[in-house]
């Protein structure tokens, strides 16, 4: 269990995270989503214990990061942004030289380095210095460093972050079967890898939490979800024959497709079988039909940009404010 | 205790899985063989000791240690690895003492390996062993000063050139501070701070240890500098290991 509350992270004058709190719990696949520069990597390092909060309170499976850091990063594995590893030393130097760290000895340091070489599959580079392998190996080589000692929480910042789509396949297959009686947080900003990945999703813009939930009800919350889009077989105006129709808000034009519509219902409104009758009745040249779930990356940008608008206004605010007191 | 002596082989294996240990090697035997035999005159002073050996320690530490100690820190944060090394269960006093000691033991092995020098004066002369044994032993403290200042200058900045630098900089005060030169500029100073500042230099107190004079004051003036520096460079650490 990680419970976060008040969290505050301030860099002089600069606000990173703003009062941040959530808990999660065994189990849970926690995705962090946010724009770049929105928090997410700084309230990993804070976890992590490598920077200190400015305020609030950090608590991994009862330890306090503040007064017992040793203890809870030993419950947590990390992969830092970029996963930074010694370059000079090999793949097999590395890892021992964790698991040493680790406090792992003897025949189960071999059972583990090489059940980890395995689990990312590095056995082909065993024995090459980290600094001449690839991008994608050296990732590769800080997911092992992280799982080495079978941590209760795992920590990835940017996991899949320079892989081609095979590695990306297999670490998120790596992550799902990690994620058994584990609590695994990731921060990214494909939003695929979360609906493909993780059993909730935070999303935090300048610094606060905007929306947090399962993917589906976060999809669910976009305004496309329950749409219908809709191809035409020839020019035909849409927007007039459903001026009428209450439940709808709005037609959108397709920018990539010729003749492809959307049509947004309001919200909470089912609108589908009501205009597959429409289509018939009033015979509009359909060639395809279709019912759209929510998109994540729709309702991501609506929150993320709402929340750096206010946070402009508020800064804006705050300078107006600052002026006229002088 | 146990993962400062992990960090401390690491970092030690580090040296020398780059050139940087032999090339710090050599060119340290190299120097100090043509500081002794060309500017020491070695042979021609006539006496059997190894004075024109230690005599330009401080002054050939000045450029070789901070070489060493540049990368400490700078070269961690420049590569990131000091988020890696920080989020592990490791204490940072056992992250900075380890660091230390892995270079402070190459330094050693380098003055070790001028074991040559002290075969010839011994084959040309009658030199007194213990005399030698104590400067040895001066100079390598010596270093460990040079080198606690480098690690904390290291941790000042993610640039290995200006910790470099910035190290040459700072030892030099330490060394130039006991030189006539600068203690005449003090002439117009009461006595009381002119003895403060030479009380400060390097060269004084390792000037008496290598007559043979294993003064404890001046033993402990090595540990207490190395000490303080390293506490120095924890704090900055913790600083400034964000940014």
């Amino acid at each position: 269990m990680i419970e976060i509350s008040h969290l505050t992270k301030k860099f002089d004058s600069f606000t990173a995270v703003d009062d941040l709190s959530f808990n999660v719990a065994e189990g849970e696949v926690l995705g962090f989503l946010g724009p770049n520069g929105a928090g997410k990597s700084t309230t990993m390092k804070v976890i992590t214990g490598f920077l200190a909060p400015t305020s609030g309170s950090v608590t991994v499976c009862g330890h306090d990061i503040s007064t017992d850091p040793i203890a809870v990063k030993s419950l947590i594995g990390y992969l830092p942004e970029g996963a930074p590893c010694y370059p000079d030393m090999t793949v097999l130097e590395f890892l021992d030289f964790i698991a040493d760290i680790r406090g792992i000895h003897g025949e189960e340091k071999k059972q583990q380095i090489a059940r980890v070489v395995q689990q990312v599959e590095l056995g082909e580079v065993c024995h090459k210095t980290i600094d001449t392998l690839s991008k994608g190996f050296k990732r590769r080589v800080g997911l092992a460093q992280a799982i080495i000692h079978n941590p209760k929480v795992l920590i990835l910042d940017e996991p899949t972050d320079g892989l081609d789509p095979n590695q990306k396949h297999h670490v998120r297959q790596l992550i799902r079967n990690l994620a058994r009686d584990r609590i695994v947080i990731i921060s990214t900003h494909i939003l695929e890898e979360v609906t493909a990945v993780c059993t909730r999703a935070i999303i935090i813009a300048a610094g606060r939490i905007v929306a947090d939930g399962t993917p589906k009800e976060l999809e669910s919350r976009s305004r496309y979800n329950g749409a219908v889009s809709i191809q035409l077989t020839r020019d035909f105006d849409l927007a007039a024959a459903l001026e009428s129709v209450s439940e709808v808000v709005a037609v959108e034009e397709s920018d990539e497709e010729r003749r492809r519509y959307t049509i947004i219902p309001a919200a909470g409104k089912q609108i589908f079988s009501k205009m597959l009758d429409k289509a018939q009745g009033e015979q509009w040249p359909v060639a395809e039909f279709h019912l759209v779930e929510g998109l994540l990356e729709d309702f991501f940008r609506s929150v993320t940009q709402d929340a750096a608008l206010s946070a402009h206004a508020q800064r804006h605010q705050q300078q107006s404010n600052s002026v006229e007191r002088v | 205790m146990r993962n400062l002596g992990i960090i401390f082989k690491r970092e030690l294996a580090g040296y020398f899985a780059t050139p940087l240990a032999y090339v710090f090697i050599v060119i340290f035997l190299v120097m100090s063989g043509i500081f002794t035999f060309d500017l020491g005159a070695f042979y021609m002073r006539g006496q059997a000791d190894l004075m024109p050996f230690f005599s330009f320690h401080p002054w050939l530490y000045l450029f070789m240690i901070p070489a060493i100690a540049m990368g400490l820190w700078a070269d961690e944060r420049k590569s990131g690895t000091i988020e890696l090394l920080m989020t592990l269960p490791v204490k940072l006093s056992d992250a900075v003492l380890g660091k230390f000691l892995a270079a402070w033991v190459l330094t050693g092995l380098a003055l070790l390996l001028t074991f040559p020098i002290w075969i010839t004066v011994n084959y040309l002369g009658n030199p007194d062993n213990g005399v030698i044994v104590a400067a040895y032993l001066g100079s390598w403290l010596m270093a460990g000063g040079f080198l606690a200042i480098g690690s904390c200058m290291s941790a000042m900045t993610r640039n290995s050139v200006i910790a470099f630098i910035l190290t040459v900089a700072i030892c030099f005060v330490f060394v130039a501070s006991g030189s006539e030169i600068v203690l005449n500029a003090f002439n117009w100073a009461p006595q009381i701070l002119v003895d403060a500042i030479a009380a400060l230099s390097f060269l004084t107190h390792f000037d008496s240890i290598s007559k043979g004079v294993l003064d404890l004051r001046d033993i402990l003036f090595f540990v207490v500098f190395i000490g303080s520096w390293l506490f120095a460079s924890a704090i900055v650490i913790e600083i400034k290991k964000a940014n």
